[in-house]
């Protein structure tokens, strides 16, 4: 039998809500902060709620060269300055990069502000050129990994994952499969997204955002039975992938491993999620990690505080996990909702916590409803070890996807 | 316009939006071997004249514009 190539996390970086990067968000995490707030711009562009994860743009003059920055979309801003602290975490600098084949694959789903802004000058001037050269760069869906292939001049597997709020995930699965099939020693893997008030108009559109205006950092609240609906979020996320004998053999720091991945599509309704199909995805991960449920220490949810998301997914976790009454959280409650981001996110929050011997709280869950009353949703801050832990991400056309990761 | 005034004003937006070592801005300077501006840098000229002087650059009328003196000379005969 062929032995199997191993998969380990050498390197995490995070840029969102709750910091700027992983010793600020691990102490977020850490005292159950939110990262809520209030965007002025989306009341005076007529949004349903103003709600949002407050990320401040970084400043990148000094960091990078003006045709660069030209070209990156905020959302690619965000991945930057998470790939740059992983890459550093991991040990890995230009020169490494230059003499080694390295991948990337990130999750995104969108870049809206780059499309309407480009429209906007087309509209007012009649006139394409007037867009600026940085706009195509900018308003492709692979503006991520085009931008961030090219700064850190990686040579190897070089793709977006498109798969809307479950892209971070999915980016994580794959990059481990190219790396345990043998074509990529190391993959830099994330998920990004944009913050802008030009982004998430149609989202709010669909009333599925929280109107808790008064009290922004309670309106977050995933399994609570007062949840108004989601708060729009994102950020940067990006974890380092390297086989484990090139990871051993570089003398790298190794994090964690990624030991499984599961995937489903529930062939159904483009909004509605299913605990039938997140239950495939689940079960495929723990399968492919070749662990059982007893052996899972930690959830993170997916839960987005939405009652429909949560109803299935609290199902699923349910029927899945009843017997070992595994502590479980949703760092949404205190991130919102990082979508096209949200999957890398949590493998960056949850492997902090797993680093950390610690489990974040679910704030903001004060009373269960009669799904959630079931599943064993942690409030506080708990210090325990993690040897395992699992991350669900779905998404909007039923796209699912669960990583588990062990300590090694 | 006076031709300083023009050479002023290109002079800064290369140095502050270009982002152009401004020692290297003489009149004699080929944009493009000397100033490194490239295909995607132009366009984005485009759009800062049009911004700075209120005309489009054709990119038809700049075939003879190579160096940093010939781009001011054309300038002026569309400020004019």
């Amino acid at each position: 039998m062929i032995k199997r190539r191993r998969v380990v996390i050498t390197g995490i970086g995070i840029y969102s809500c709750l910091g700027k990067n992983i010793d600020e968000v691990a102490k977020s995490l850490y005292e159950g902060k939110s990262g809520i707030g209030i965007d002025p711009m989306r009341i005076e562009y007529g949004y349903r709620s103003p709600l949002t994860g407050i990320v401040e743009r970084p400043v990148l003059k000094g960091l990078l060269d003006r045709r660069m920055r030209v070209c990156l979309a905020e959302e690619g801003e965000y991945a930057y300055m998470a790939t740059a602290e992983a890459l550093k975490n991991s040990g890995i600098d230009m020169d490494y990069l230059t003499d080694n084949e390295v991948g990337i694959l990130f999750g995104n789903d969108s870049s809206a502000k780059a499309v309407i802004e480009s429209h906007t000058t087309a509209l007012q001037t009649k006139d394409t050129t007037l867009m600026g050269s940085g706009a195509i760069f900018q308003s492709m869906n692979s503006t991520v990994t085009m931008n961030l292939s090219t700064i850190f001049k990686l040579r190897g597997i070089n793709m977006t994952i498109s798969a809307a709020c479950a892209s971070g995930s999915h980016a994580i699965g794959l990059g481990m499969m190219f790396i345990r099939d043998g074509l990529q020693d190391m993959i830099i893997c994330g998920g990004a997204q944009e913050t802008n008030y030009l982004s998430m108009g149609s989202f709010d559109g669909l009333g599925a955002f929280s109107v808790r205006v008064d009290e922004p950092t309670k309106a977050s609240r995933p399994f609570d039975r007062d949840r108004d609906g989601l708060v729009p979020s994102g950020g940067g996320a990006a974890v380092i992938l390297e086989e484990y004998e090139h990871a051993v053999k570089r003398g790298a720091h190794i994090i964690a491993e990624v030991a499984g991945y599961g995937f489903s599509s529930n062939g159904a309704n483009i909004s509605q999620p299913s605990d039938v199909g997140s239950i495939v995805a689940m079960e495929r991960a723990l399968k492919d990690a070749g662990v059982s449920v007893e052996d899972i220490d930690y959830i993170n949810a997916h839960a987005t505080s939405t009652l429909q998301g949560d109803t299935f997914e609290a199902m699923a976790l349910d029927k899945l996990f009843s017997p070992c009454h595994t502590p479980i959280s949703s760092t949404k409650s205190m991130t919102g909702h990082e979508c096209w981001m949200a999957g890398a996110a949590e493998i960056v929050y949850s492997t902090l916590m797993m680093r950390n011997s610690f489990m974040a709280p679910n704030i903001n869950f004060e009373n269960p409803d009669e799904y959630s009353q079931n599943l064993n949703i942690i409030t506080q801050t708990t210090e325990k070890k993690i040897d395992a832990y699992l991350s669900n991400s779905f998404g909007f056309g039923g796209t699912n996807s669960a990583l588990v990761i062990k300590k090694i | 316009m006076k031709r300083e005034e023009v050479a002023e004003i290109v002079n800064k937006f290369l140095v502050d939006e270009i982002e152009i070592e401004e020692s290297l801005l003489k009149e004699d300077a080929l944009l493009k071997e000397d100033l490194g501006i490239d295909s995607l840098d132009f366009v984005d000229i485009v759009v800062i004249v049009e911004r700075n002087f209120g005309f489009k650059i054709k990119p038809e009328e700049m075939k003879d514009v190579k160096t940093l003196a010939q781009f001011y000379d054309y300038i002026m005969t569309k400020v004019k």
